[in-house]
């Protein structure tokens, strides 16, 4: 997924000067060629997380559109207020991506995991909030990103991930994509947790259950009439993410249905409780710990569809 | 620099107030700006007003009727919570109407109380968390330098200001890519928030930290105007280094109850002090 975001930049960075690409001294074996290539639109700005993103919203103040790369938490939760007053505050065109979202760097611990991005992200203004599902929608979001004046936070996973598309996608911003047509469940997902989505889905549909799976690659501006169509068509959603359940995407969906007109559907949020990972293992390891697999995705469905 | 590339200033410094009246303008303007609101910092505008003065009237390249012109000099004023004294300098130029100024800091003003870009014509960047402004203008500063423009970036900082670590972060960054179109003059009055730099976390020796960081320093009296002109219009004091004025100031400086008084960090004169300040100012 992180590749496929990077190919993009790269060749759209060939065609568009205004794009600089800034790193905080990581990318080892990604960047190298474009840097070589492209001095003048390439920046390793050391590590120094909260001059790199206040140097991106200069940059992008003179007209440059900047991508800024860290591991998921050094440009978030480490620099937020110079993501909040430099790049936001001033409408900065700058895309703050990173790898290491939730738990990709399970192993290494608590340190370089992180669960709250989404929800500091989510809650800055004129920040669009996307965690692509798989490498398919992660290679869109960079001509997005150029579609669309204002700051971006994406968050990506690591490499190797399958893709889930069976082939080209309508990627827009703020719109979800439906990944699986059903009537009985709605399970909405975002960046890593799509794969799980889709494969309970699967064991569902093999008992008769016909889930729903939307990729709610953008997490703010919510997809509202997606949720809605959810919430009206199927009356069961199962939100799924790889963070906090407090503030992320099974949060914004909540804000959305409590305010809404009308009885709402059953609804449950599956994500991270607040706490930190009390033992030390991989990504699988800890989203198994936390109950983020396809059986458990796929067994809270089933007990929310029997209530 | 591409000093061939730059097209003609639309207002020549030549043609500009001296800057010794400005600066009085300014500090008069300021303390009404401030009393008025009952706001805080005139003190630390006061601090910085010469210098204030001098880049507007004797160094920085502006067209206050293209505010945005590309090849303008970018000013930031990172210790933002003095943008009184800023404010009262960008309405003299006119970039604004002066009557703005009347509404500093009040309910629906333009203005608040920390330096402010929505709305604000030659206001840069919004700026009073400390520690931000240094590193947005080294970025602006690299891309100056990679689009090859010949305009330059000034940056004060204030003492207090140096305990952020983000700063120093800029500092090691700027000269390893010799951003020589960037300078920053730190307004070191002697005075932050609870009390005297020294007794807070000592800055000394300032300037040779700065140089060991791999800037050109220079060390001035911050409310010498001569001084302070022939140090500003000599930037970059060396070919590929950033470089930086330590500027020596009063907290205060301009009225002879407020210098060096930490209390005017805080209120503005109240009272009969208005008045005394005022006359102190040559204002009958």
């Amino acid at each position: 997924m992180r590749n496929a975001f990077f190919n993009a930049v790269f060749a759209l960075a060939r065609e568009d000067e205004r794009i600089v690409l800034m790193v905080g001294d990581l990318g080892f074996r990604i960047v190298e060629g474009f840097m070589a290539e492209r001095p003048k639109q390439f920046l390793n700005a050391g590590i120094a997380e909260q001059n790199m993103m206040s140097m991106a919203a200069g940059m992008a103040l003179e007209g440059k559109i900047v991508f800024a790369y860290s591991i998921a938490n050094f440009p978030t939760l480490r620099c937020l207020e110079q993501v909040r007053n430099d790049v936001c505050y001033h409408g900065a065109r700058v895309a703050i991506f990173c790898s290491g979202g939730g738990f990709t760097y399970g192993s290494m611990g608590v340190t370089h995991h992180v669960t709250e991005d989404l929800a500091v992200t989510r809650a800055m203004p004129g920040l669009t909030v996307i965690a692509p599902g798989d490498p398919i929608e992660a290679a869109c979001v960079p001509a997005a990103i150029i579609a669309h004046d204002g700051p971006f936070y994406v968050r990506l996973g690591k490499a190797g991930e399958p893709n889930i598309h069976a082939g080209p996608i309508d990627f827009q911003r703020g719109r979800a994509i439906t990944v699986r047509e059903g009537d009985d469940v709605s399970l909405i997902a975002t960046g890593s947790m799509l794969l799980v989505a889709t494969r309970a889905a699967d064991r569902l549909k093999a008992d008769g259950i016909n889930a729903r799976v939307l990729s709610m690659h953008t997490v703010k501006p919510l997809d509202l009439d997606a949720v809605e169509a959810a919430a009206a068509q199927t009356g069961v959603i199962l939100t799924i993410e790889e963070h906090s359940i407090i503030g992320g995407l099974g949060a914004a969906v909540a804000e959305y249905l409590a305010e809404r007109p009308g009885a709402g559907p059953r609804f449950k949020r599956l994500g991270v409780p607040s706490a930190f990972a009390s033992e030390i293992g991989s990504q699988d390891h800890l989203l198994a710990h936390f109950g983020l697999t396809e059986a458990g995705v796929a067994q809270t469905a089933k007990q929310m569809l029997a209530s | 620099m591409n000093d061939e590339k730059r097209p003609m200033n639309p207002l020549p410094t030549k043609q500009r107030q001296s800057s010794v009246d400005l600066a009085l303008q300014i500090r008069r303007t300021t303390v009404e700006m401030t009393s008025r609101a009952n706001a805080s910092h005139i003190a630390s505008c006061f601090s910085v007003t010469d210098i204030l003065a001098v880049l507007y009237s004797r160094v920085l390249v502006f067209d206050p009727q293209q505010p945005r012109w590309r090849d303008r000099d970018r000013f930031i004023l990172s210790k933002g919570h003095a943008c009184a004294a800023l404010y009262a300098v960008l309405a003299e130029f006119g970039f604004f109407p002066k009557e703005w100024l009347e509404t500093y800091y009040l309910d629906g003003s333009r203005l608040a109380g920390h330096a402010t870009h929505k709305g604000v014509p030659g206001i840069e960047v919004s700026t009073g968390a400390l520690g931000h402004g240094l590193p947005l203008a080294t970025g602006m500063a690299l891309a100056g330098k990679r689009d090859e423009r010949a305009h330059r970036i000034f940056c004060v900082l204030s003492d207090g200001e140096c305990d952020e670590g983000s700063n120093w972060e800029a500092a090691l960054f700027a000269p390893h890519h010799r951003l020589d179109n960037l300078t920053v003059i730190i307004d070191y009055n002697k005075i932050q928030s609870l009390g005297w730099v020294k007794d807070v976390i000592d800055l000394d020796p300032l300037a040779d930290k700065w140089r060991a960081f791999g800037w050109a320093a220079r060390e001035v009296d911050g409310h010498d105007h001569a001084a302070l002109e022939a140090l500003l219009t000599g930037v970059p004091f060396e070919a590929g280094r950033p470089s930086c004025i330590v500027a020596h100031t009063v907290k205060g400086k301009g009225v002879s109850f407020m210098e060096n008084n930490l209390q005017y960090h805080y209120t503005p004169p109240r009272g009969d002090e208005l008045p005394r300040a005022l006359a102190e100012l040559g204002v009958k």
